[in-house]
């Protein structure tokens, strides 16, 4: 079972959606089918939370099973692919991708029950897409094949593009494919330097063999380029983040979710798995770049987010700016700057699903995601009320949040490496609070600002559910990170000392 | 003896969490039921661990590890000494006589439960902030009563001036917070550890002080220190973090009473009293305390004079108490400044209490101006807001007079730069002490009645949950002072809790005139010096002139406030501090977001590269596509160009 666990885990849910797809949504157009078609969306729902689940569940043994002491990749499989390019089917994971791969089971399983009852619309592959791409994203995480990583992380692509382009809003067209664009541009520069690297290394695309290869510092820099484009714009990182507000805004709220929570992780695994370890040289020397992006981030974007009036947008310029800290612990080369991204990546998955899901719930009652239609929510929905201002304080960083862990040892790392540093990222203390709980207080406190407002239902078992989950996570990972640290320690120092040797020949 | 600590703040949280969860269920009844149970035992149990402590028996150790990072653990644990412990008595205490109180003042408030829910909440908080025996802790209850603090605001979140004040209030303690996780990090920089006792142990080495890094001539103690008071200065709203506290009177009464100035705004001072070891290792932080605390105590005290609201008052009076503190902080009197803490702390519930009950009784009207002859119609509030007002005045035997005197009496032993000015501003601040603190006194229970026939006719003596709170405050703001004075003097009071230089210890060159002293002569000898110095005869003219204004010759002060000139119009703007930061801050912050927004990114970013490029990629298909105009003889052209083209660069090569 745990030799074959990761490729369960990547085709199982695979699995589910071409089922899903299978089954499809009609049972046919004439009114006396209509039964049937309800009983058809009743078993599609079921079959595709009961794949989620299934998944989900498989997926514990990974953190139970884990062994802390070992940065090895672990769970592992390795068979030949394609024998002529000496392409594998490798996979395996460490203290790194583990955690994400556990916050991708969990989301998906969120993302279903949140979509139960609002997509009316094609169901049936609605839900396969979602399943389809939990597959290929645990396949990204767990891939350590550069070939097998490459067609899963462009393969992702394809099930998101119809998510936002299907589901979507009304500009969901233009959101579609400028994240398609925009990601794709950066992917392809990233297999050029795959495919550079697999001619140095005399043909291996083996991941871990290029951790462990000599480079000279110009071929670093430009191989470090190269998956900076794909990664920064994954992250997404200052300037090229621009596709991230118009892909939240228009894409439904389990795209959003998934996308803020799962998919932005790619980008700091991208470059925890790829740049750091094999262009050490090059991070170093480009360190000052990295770290002044992700500054901008912070500040720069925390003041776009605070001119939002479409929460969509506030809660992506947010993410951008949440996503800072990741970027900047990275690049500050300490075990608190690097364990606090990785925190924060996982903290930042949890709460801005939560956020997304909120507005979800706003926006699934009203139709409406601007600030100035709501107001004084508080009355009319406590509870959701409740779950909003938890949200919102975690995503100022309050601490006993998750939000608070990553944010708190990034700024310890960055303190190490230059008090200045440290000293701009923690203005996120004012500018963070400043742009959430303005909007806290534009719609969650005052008068009731409409008699639709007033007459707004409180949330429902299903979406209490939903955020009750994401609010005892994050409210345990914030009092309690060190079960989710300890399995990082020894990939985090594993990872660090090859940054420290220098991979120059 | 772990075990019973961590039941004391769990008890709350406990409670807390049982209301929040289950407050419909358990209803009103329940919910005052169940937290009053668990502060009470909380109380009980902090009285015992005080016993205990005063035996001899401190405790620092940790619960669990909360997350190991670089290496370095990162705990929560406890540090019980007699700072500690005297802190959660004075939490518990006046946390419980603000449960009670509240049964009757919120009564039929539809938010009853999530009340009790955030003050139980809130105890937890404070509680595990003064228990803390590590700075991540420190942070952690630290940004945590800021919180509730925020809840509490805006409680009543139907109000557009709560939920402005909540949100002001907590952003202008994350600017103090920025400054204090600033400091954590360059503590955990310098001494690779986040505990305290690892810190101090680190601080007493000399060569940690002297290394400097790129910050000038600066020391790192002294950049520590400062940091950590800019923190300070948020929570403890010292001059110039100090608007949102006025506006924290948006949130009920007794939590302005609880948070707003018994205990959460003097975690400031706590916070610098635990850090005394640091503290004392840079006298430029100490000098900038001190200045930063006198003007406070000064500039506050002197709005408090022109306030009508009686909550505003009380709120002033607080601030320029918390500026008393810290001088008395800066000038190395650590334990004097805890020990005004503790004096005040009941004394100031006790006001604000008694500034309730009256609001109750006054059907919600604050204005003092539509008050008067209360005396009357509600003796009890009348007497206890006497006793909060004589000890707030500083007049012996009550409980401030001690506190404030060893205050002025610290401040004037300092011999640090800006103690001269510190002590001036102090000893003027208690005539305006006075002054305002009976001015609110006269104003609103002597005199005649001016409230409107319908009020007057309605008002009566509150209900005796309200009343039995502020009897039993009125108590200890009596007898305190008589009772830690001599131990405070002889520095037993906190043991090694606190870490004085020997040439800063003010406290002890003060106690030289004491010498040989003690018990009843000891405080009969400081009565009778305090006759024959400045301070009591100045608080004495402030009550006297107090009198005249208000009951007197009731229409000098509008003529004094005709007379000021630009005086009467600073005070009443306070300075103007909130007009600034409006129009400096906050507003150019909104609009520089709106411009970085639509200029910058959507304009620049967005725009002018993103869909730039887009726009010039299909600029250029726009162009090549245009030849292929699917014309033969264009194509055939262009071969014979190309062709030509070809075969002349061929012969040239």
């Amino acid at each position: 079972m745990q030799a074959h666990l990761l490729s369960l885990l990547i085709w199982l849910p695979i699995l589910g959606g071409v089922l899903l797809l299978g089954i499809g949504d009609c049972a046919g157009k004439s009114a006396g089918r209509r039964l049937a078609t309800v009983r058809r969306l009743v078993t599609v729902r079921r079959l595709a939370l009961g794949f989620a689940l299934a998944v989900f569940v498989l997926s514990v043994p990974l953190y139970t099973q884990f062994d802390t002491h070992t940065a090895a990749m672990q769970f592992g499989e390795h068979h030949i692919w394609v024998r002529a390019f000496n392409i594998h089917y490798s996979l395996g994971v460490d203290g790194i991708s583990m955690p994400l791969i556990l916050l991708t089971t969990l989301l998906t399983v969120l993302v279903v029950i949140a979509g139960w009852k609002v997509i009316r619309a094609r169901v049936a592959q609605y839900m396969a897409a979602f399943l389809i791409m939990e597959g290929l994203m645990i396949g990204v995480f767990a891939a350590l094949d550069a070939v097998l990583f490459y067609v899963f992380w462009e393969a992702m692509l394809i099930p998101m593009f119809f998510i936002i382009g299907v589901w979507g809003g009304p500009n969901r067209i233009y959101a579609a494919i400028k994240f398609f664009l925009y990601t794709l541009l950066g992917s392809l520069l990233m297999l050029v330097a795959l495919l550079y690297l697999y001619h140095l290394s005399g043909g291996s695309f083996r991941i871990l063999d290029y951790h462990q290869m000599q480079l000279a510092l110009t071929p670093q820099v430009w191989v470090f380029l190269a998956f900076f484009a794909a990664f920064a714009v994954k992250v997404p990182m200052f300037p090229v983040h621009t596709w991230l507000p118009d892909a939240h805004v228009e894409a439904p709220t389990g795209g959003s979710v998934i996308l803020a929570a799962v998919m932005l992780k790619m980008g700091g695994y991208g470059f925890i798995r790829f740049n750091l370890p094999i262009t050490p040289d090059a991070s170093q020397e480009l360190a000052w770049m990295m770290i002044g992006l992700s500054l901008i981030a912070v500040v720069y974007i925390a003041l776009v987010a605070l001119a939002q009036r479409d929460m969509k947008k506030l809660i992506a310029y947010s993410s951008i700016s949440h996503m800072g800290f990741v970027t900047l612990g990275l690049f500050v080369f300490n075990p608190y700057g690097l364990e606090g991204a990785l925190l924060q990546m996982i903290s930042h998955g949890l709460i801005s699903a939560a956020l997304f899901l909120c507005v979800g719930v706003l926006y699934d009652r009203m139709h409406s995601r601007m600030l100035e239609t709501y107001g004084g929510l508080a009355t009319p929905m406590p509870v959701f009320a409740t779950f909003m201002v938890l949200f919102a304080m975690a995503n100022c960083g309050l601490p006993g949040t998750s939000g608070f862990v990553g944010e708190f040892l990034v700024i310890l790392g960055a303190f190490q490496a230059n008090a200045w540093f440290a000293a701009v990222a923690a203005l996120t203390l004012i500018f963070g609070a400043a742009y959430t709980l303005w909007m806290v207080k534009r719609v969650i406190y005052g008068k009731v600002a409409s008699p639709q407002v007033a007459a707004l239902a409180d949330v429902e078992p299903r979406e209490i559910v939903v955020l009750a989950v994401l609010a005892a996570l994050v409210l345990l990972v914030g009092v309690w990170p060190n079960p989710l640290l300890e399995v990082m320690h020894a990939s985090t120092d594993n990872l660090l000392q090859h940054i420290a040797v220098s991979k120059l020949p | 003896m772990t075990n019973l600590y961590l039941a004391i703040p769990l008890l709350c949280l406990s409670t807390a969490l049982l209301t929040g969860l289950f407050g419909k269920r358990i209803g009103p009844r329940g919910a005052h039921c169940i937290n009053i149970a668990g502060v009470a035992i909380a109380l009980l149990l902090s009285l015992l661990v005080y016993a205990d402590v005063r035996g001899g028996h401190s405790f620092n150790g940790a619960i669990y590890t909360w997350a190991v990072s670089g290496g370095v653990p990162l705990r929560i644990g406890f540090m019980i000494d007699q700072l500690s412990a005297m802190m959660m008595v004075v939490v518990t205490f006046v946390s419980l006589m603000v449960h009670i109180y509240t049964i009757g003042y919120l009564a039929n408030d539809p938010g009853y439960q999530r009340f009790f829910c955030y003050i139980a909440m809130f105890t937890f908080a404070m509680l595990m902030l003064v228990m803390a025996n590590n700075f991540l802790q420190l942070f952690f209850a630290w940004e945590l009563v800021g919180l509730v603090s925020y809840l509490l605001i805006g409680f009543w979140y139907e109000r557009e001036s709560a939920i402005f004040a909540n949100l002001k209030a907590f952003l202008m303690n994350r600017v103090g917070d920025f400054g204090f996780l600033l400091g954590i990090a360059a503590i955990l920089y310098l001494f690779g550890s986040l505990d305290y006792a690892v810190v101090f142990a680190g601080a007493a080495i000399s060569d940690v002080q002297n290394a400097v890094t790129g910050f000038g001539e600066w020391q790192w103690t002294t950049i520590i220190c400062l940091l950590l008071f800019v923190g300070a200065m948020g929570k403890s709203a010292q001059i110039p973090l100090h608007g949102w506290l006025p506006d924290s009177m948006e949130g009920p009464t007794p939590i302005s009473a609880l948070i707003h100035a018994a205990t959460m705004v003097t975690a400031g001072i706590f916070m610098v009293a635990r850090m005394s070891p640091l503290f004392e290792l840079s006298e430029t932080a100490l000098s900038v305390v001190l200045i930063v605390g006198a003007s406070t105590a000064i500039l506050m005290a002197l709005v408090g004079l022109v306030q009508y609201d009686i909550k505003r008052v009380v709120a002033y009076s607080t601030l320029s108490q918390l500026g008393y503190m810290t001088a008395a902080l800066g000038a190395s009197a650590y334990q004097v400044a805890i020990f005004h803490l503790g004096t005040h702390a009941f004394f100031k519930a006790l006001l604000f209490l008694a500034a309730g009950s009256v609001i109750i009784s006054m059907h919600h009207e604050q204005d003092m101006r539509k008050m008067g002859g209360l005396r009357a119609i509600m003796p009890i509030t009348y007497l206890t807001a006497a006793v909060g007002s004589f000890a707030l005045a500083g007049i012996p035997p009550f409980s401030g007079f001690f506190s404030k005197d060893a205050v002025i009496e610290a401040v004037r032993h300092s011999r640090l730069w800006g103690a001269g000015y510190a002590y001036a501003m102090l000893l003027l601040g208690v005539f305006v002490t006075a002054f305002y603190s009976f001015r609110l006194l006269f104003m609103t229970f002597h005199g005649s009645s001016r409230a409107p026939e319908a009020t007057r006719r309605r008002m009566h003596e509150s209900p005796g949950v309200v009343v039995w709170p502020m009897v039993a405050l009125a108590v200890p703001s009596l007898v305190v002072g008589v009772l830690f004075f001599e131990p405070m003097l002889n520095g037993s009071l906190f043991g090694d809790a606190i870490h004085i230089a020997p040439r800063h210890d003010v406290v002890a060159q003060w106690a030289v005139a004491y010498q040989g002293q003690s018990g009843v002569w000891l405080i009969l000898a400081m009565v009778w010096h305090s006759l024959l110095s400045a301070p009591f005869w100045l608080a004495v003219a402030g009550i006297v002139f107090a009198w005249y204004c208000y009951c007197k010759n009731t229409a000098l002060p509008s003529k004094l406030a005709a007379a000021s000139g630009p005086i009467y119009p600073l005070l009443q703007n306070q300075y103007g501090f909130d007009w600034f930061y409006q129009n400096v801050f906050a507003n150019p912050s909104v609009r520089l977001a709106g411009l970085l927004s639509a200029r910058i990114d959507v304009g620049l970013v967005d725009g002018v590269l993103v869909n730039g490029v887009a726009r010039l990629v299909g600029r250029c298909s726009a162009v090549v596509r245009t030849m292929q105009t699917g014309l033969t003889y264009h194509y055939a052209f262009a071969m014979i160009i190309g062709l030509f083209g070809l075969v002349t660069w061929i012969a040239w090569l």
